[in-house]
């Protein structure tokens, strides 16, 4: 065991398009990844599991980005829920989680860390 | 059985029908057997609408009768069966037939027979009266080989048999014995715009003719000769002068009757004989026939009440004031119209240009209103009614109520002013009170206020005046109506689409900083992309555009359940050739896509993977289709049969027309979803009338419908125009297209988005057809823009490489989604259940 965390190179940021998500297979898991654009013009980076569980689909990574109050949240392209992007907790039932991911820009590199 | 009332209703118009409807409502009608006789062969029609069953000779456009409903209710039914007598002293009705039927009551809705005079010759060939299906259908019959046809007789009822003669494409002409049309509802100046308008609209009208005779004629069927010398050649006549009630019945029972015909009854519509009731045209109340739905109406609700005993409602008299539209022009008139009324004022305002009279009637001190007449606009009529019917004090200068403003504003009345008890709907007898109650209940939109209280459902003519009360009471609750789209712009749809296209606003980044604020959503962001593409018809992914669109606009497919998607191509009015066919066979074989045949005569292929999507586009658009657009807010279908070269009935070619229309409309969004049809005939196998846009072939054009739906909330297109030719078809479209786009709410389909409107078809008509609002050219330039600009979407994706990427389901794998799983059912796949997956689990 170790503290270091393990990041792993997914691809360059200029294959994700602003406010699209994409996404990547890691460690066997499927991550969506997103680049929004705050209201500054600034880039953050979400990585979120790409699983809807009310839909039971591989489908968040399709879902339309945006906020809802102060938060940054994607919603659910099928049902239409909406996700923290945070935190991964339903706003609209929020005994709901999805699994968030550590992600950073390393250079041009979008990376993933578990 | 035998301890029931035994009831017989004699008569199945729509008095009578009206009357049984008002027993079922009354919760007593199983203690009654009750047994109904009907002259006609059909169950009970609207006679007010029959110049509607001309449109399409469709009984059901007129039925009155839900279905079931006698059955329902145990009621006996005879139709086609006359009552010739009855006898009140062994209380039995005997029929033609020879049936003999023991009554301890009976309803007497006989009604009344047109009034012919016994002119010399009217016992002619090619002479009619206007009142039953049966007429009609002999004088359709006659018209064929006629060219001219004249209504002896200018009142509401000739002028409606006018439309009929000129729907039936015959020089038609209006023979009126007093210096006026519809004499008895309108005065001297309101007659002779009326006649300007009729006139204008093709019908000639000849006031002041005393008809003498009537005798074979040279260049046509009749010659009439007037008794001032003018004589008038024509193939056929109708008359239409007046009533009287068919009371020979009554009469040989030995009831009393009045000095010139009609059954004499009480304020409880009881004859002289205790057990039997009149009701409707036949009747006569205090010296008065009334020859008008809503009076009948009354009676047969009084006549329910007094039989079962309740005993609070009476007739009490009607008011005779009416509003209607004949041949397209506004005619209203309320009770002294004539100013009849000693030492009355009246008020005029007349203006030739609009061709516009209005005329109000107020007491001496200027006080109350007593009686008016509008013709050609009759928007204050709901207004002007109240303030008669409730005796409200009107303002300082009465004069104002029909003069136009001139800052667009009404000058109409206070809605709050109005006591509970007003009734707003007469039709269907819907007071303020109803509507108030039905808002408190949670009724917050017309739609609502519709279904609840039926309101504005009869003639409409309440509309505008009971949605000032909506609004007014939901403003007096505080319920805010919100309507922004979301929380991050305080506009409704209309507003954006308004400021995008005054803007020339082109992406939603610039719309946000302008005009909203934060990031935007789940809503706004299709939404404005939705209105871009309106305005613009860029294509979706175009840089700026692609992240604001819906999963299905940005895979152009519709997301399934698993993530897969559908493919749909376009197959314009359902007509493919079978080499295209046998193309889809193959493509969907290839990739083994579920493959249905949809209501929309084309073919769904299901589970595709987002990866597949662009070779599977690739093969189809190779092989010369198109996208169908069946994930977009935008056109479907348009539905059709094979029409004239095909089908014996056929009288135009549907499968031409819907191809031109699907082909012209294809690619344009939409707030919602659009669907069309075109028939070939009057059939309608392509049900034209549950569509955004139906069009029916007639023997000289089409008719256009509006406003249908299927679905969820199904709705009854209504006829927007008539015969139309094929270049005024597609620009009333273009018109009717763009407006809705330009004005709905989003997701609001053209059948809700109607039942909302203020004003209602009549609005819309004057829109789009009188170009009332001075946007047609507008309308019509906007389409044409984006008919000239359409691309097909998955051509120029696949064209371009970039644009491929976007559909591999992993960025960083070419594996593909282990979550999307088929199994078989009927030799084809489909997604497997959550439950057959947790089995096949176990089972490892």
């Amino acid at each position: 065991m170790t503290n270091q965390t393990q990041w792993a190179n997914i691809c360059e940021t200029s294959e994700i398009l602003p406010n699209i998500g994409v996404c990547a297979l890691f460690k066997n898991q499927q991550v969506a990844i997103f680049k929004v654009i705050d209201q500054e013009g600034a880039e953050q980076l979400f990585a979120i599991n790409n699983y809807c569980p009310f839909s039971r689909s591989n489908t968040i990574s399709r879902g339309i980005a945006g906020n809802i109050n102060n938060k940054i949240v994607i919603a659910s392209p099928l049902y239409k829920q909406h996700f923290d992007l945070e935190t991964g907790i339903c706003i609209e039932d929020q005994n709901v989680k999805i699994s968030t991911y550590p992600v950073r820009l390393k250079g041009s590199t979008v990376q993933l860390a578990a | 059985m035998s301890d029931k009332i035994k009831l017989v209703v004699i008569g199945n118009g729509p008095v009578g029908h009206n009357f049984l409807e008002a027993l079922v409502e009354s919760g007593q009608s199983e203690h009654y057997q009750v047994t109904v006789f009907g002259e006609e062969p059909l169950p009970a029609y609207d006679r007010v609408h029959l110049t509607s069953w001309f449109k399409n000779q469709d009984v059901a456009d007129i039925n009155m009768v839900k279905e079931g409903f006698y059955p329902q209710n145990n009621f006996t039914l005879f139709t086609g069966e006359k009552v010739t007598n009855i006898d009140r002293f062994k209380q039995i009705v005997t029929s033609e037939s020879g049936q003999e039927i023991a009554y301890d009551k009976i309803i007497l809705a006989t009604g009344s027979f047109p009034f012919v005079p016994p002119v010399p010759g009217h016992q002619r060939d090619n002479v009619f009266v206007y009142r039953t299906i049966d007429d009609l259908e002999k004088m359709t019959a006659a018209a064929k080989n006629s060219k001219v046809g004249a209504v002896i007789g200018g009142g509401l009822l000739g002028l409606e048999a006018a439309k009929a003669l000129m729907d039936l494409g015959l020089e038609t002409h209006v023979v009126e014995f007093a210096p006026r049309l519809m004499a008895v509802q309108v005065d001297d100046g309101g007659g002779a715009m009326l006649s300007k308008k009729i006139q204008d609209l093709g019908v000639s009208v000849h006031t002041q003719k005393n008809t003498q005779n009537i005798a074979a004629g040279e260049s046509n069927f009749h010659k009439m000769s007037f008794a001032d010398g003018t004589e008038l050649n024509t193939d056929i006549i109708v008359f239409s002068a007046g009533i009287r009630p068919r009371d020979e019945l009554a009469r040989n029972a030995g009831l009393g009757m009045g000095a010139r015909g009609g059954v004499v009854i009480n304020n409880n519509c009881v004859t002289s004989d205790d057990n039997i009731y009149a009701i409707g045209e036949v009747a006569l109340w205090n010296n008065q026939i009334f020859g008008l739905i809503a009076p009948g109406n009354a009676m047969a609700k009084a006549a329910v009440d007094h039989l079962t005993g309740t005993g609070t409602i009476e007739f009490a008299g009607a008011d005779m004031s009416t509003k209607l539209k004949l041949m397209g022009v506004d005619v209203a008139s309320i009770g002294d119209a004539h100013g009849n009324t000693p030492n009355s004022r009246s008020y005029t305002y007349v203006n030739d240009r609009e061709e516009v009279y209005k005329k109000i009637v107020v007491s001496e001190d200027d006080k109350h209103l007593l009686g008016a007449v509008l013709i050609g606009d009759a928007a204050e009529y709901g207004s002007l009614l109240q303030f008669m019917l409730n005796k409200m004090e009107l303002p300082s200068e009465p004069e104002g109520l029909i003069l136009p403003s001139v800052d667009g504003s009404s000058s109409g009345i206070g809605v709050d002013a109005l006591p509970d008890s007003a009734v707003l709907c007469s039709c269907m007898n819907v007071s303020k009170a109803d509507v108030v109650d039905a808002v408190q209940a949670g009724a917050c939109d017309m739609g609502a206020i519709k279904s609840c209280t039926k309101a504005a459902t009869g003639c409409g003519g309440c509309t505008a005046l009971v949605t000032q009360v909506l609004n007014n009471e939901l403003e007096k609750q505080g319920v805010e109506v919100n309507t922004d789209l979301c929380e991050h712009f305080a506009y409704t749809r209309q507003d954006l689409y308004n400021i995008i296209r005054v803007d020339n606003i082109k992406t939603f980044e610039e719309l946000l900083d302008k005009y909203g604020t934060g990031l935007g959503c789940d809503i706004c962001k299709p939404t404005a992309a939705n209105i871009l593409a309106s305005c613009w018809n860029e294509h979706v992914f175009n840089h700026n555009l692609q992240g604001l669109q819906d999963t299905n606009d940005y895979y152009m497919g519709n997301m399934q359940k698993d993530g897969t998607y559908s493919v749909v191509p376009r197959i314009a009015g359902g007509e493919i050739t079978p080499n295209k066919l046998i193309v889809l066979g193959e493509v969907a074989n290839k990739y083994n896509l579920y493959t249905k045949i949809t209501g929309g005569q084309r073919v769904d292929l299901f589970g595709a993977r987002s990866e597949q999507l662009p070779m599977i586009w690739r093969e189809l658009v190779d092989a010369g289709f198109e996208t169908g657009h069946a994930y977009g807010k935008s056109l479907r279908t348009v539905k059709s049969c094979v029409g004239s070269n095909w089908c014996r009935y056929g009288v135009q070619d549907s499968m031409g027309m819907s191809i031109r229309l699907e082909n012209r409309y294809k690619g344009l969004r939409s707030p919602h979803k659009l669907k069309m049809a075109v028939s070939g005939c009057t059939r309608e196998c392509a049900e034209a009338q549950s569509k955004d846009v139906g069009v029916i072939a007639t023997e000289s054009g089409w008719n256009m419908y509006v406003c249908g739906n299927g679905g969820m909330k199904p709705r009854h297109a209504d006829l927007f125009a008539s015969d139309l030719s094929d270049s005024d078809l597609i620009q009333y479209i273009d018109r009717f297209f763009m407006f809705y786009i330009r004005t709905a709410d989003r997701l609001q389909r053209t059948s809700v988005w109607m039942d909302n409107m203020e004003g209602g078809l009549e609005y819309l008509k004057s829109v789009i057809i009188d170009d009332k609002l001075g946007l047609a050219d507008e309308l019509e330039q906007e389409m044409s823009a984006v008919v000239d600009t359409y691309q097909c979407e998955w051509k120029t994706t696949i064209d371009d490489p970039i644009k491929m990427k976007r559909f591999t389901h992993f960025i960083n794998s070419d594996k593909q989604d282990d979550n999307i799983i088929f199994t078989t059912e009927r030799e084809q796949i489909r997604p497997i259940a959550t439950t057959e997956l947790e089995l096949a689990f176990e089972v490892k």
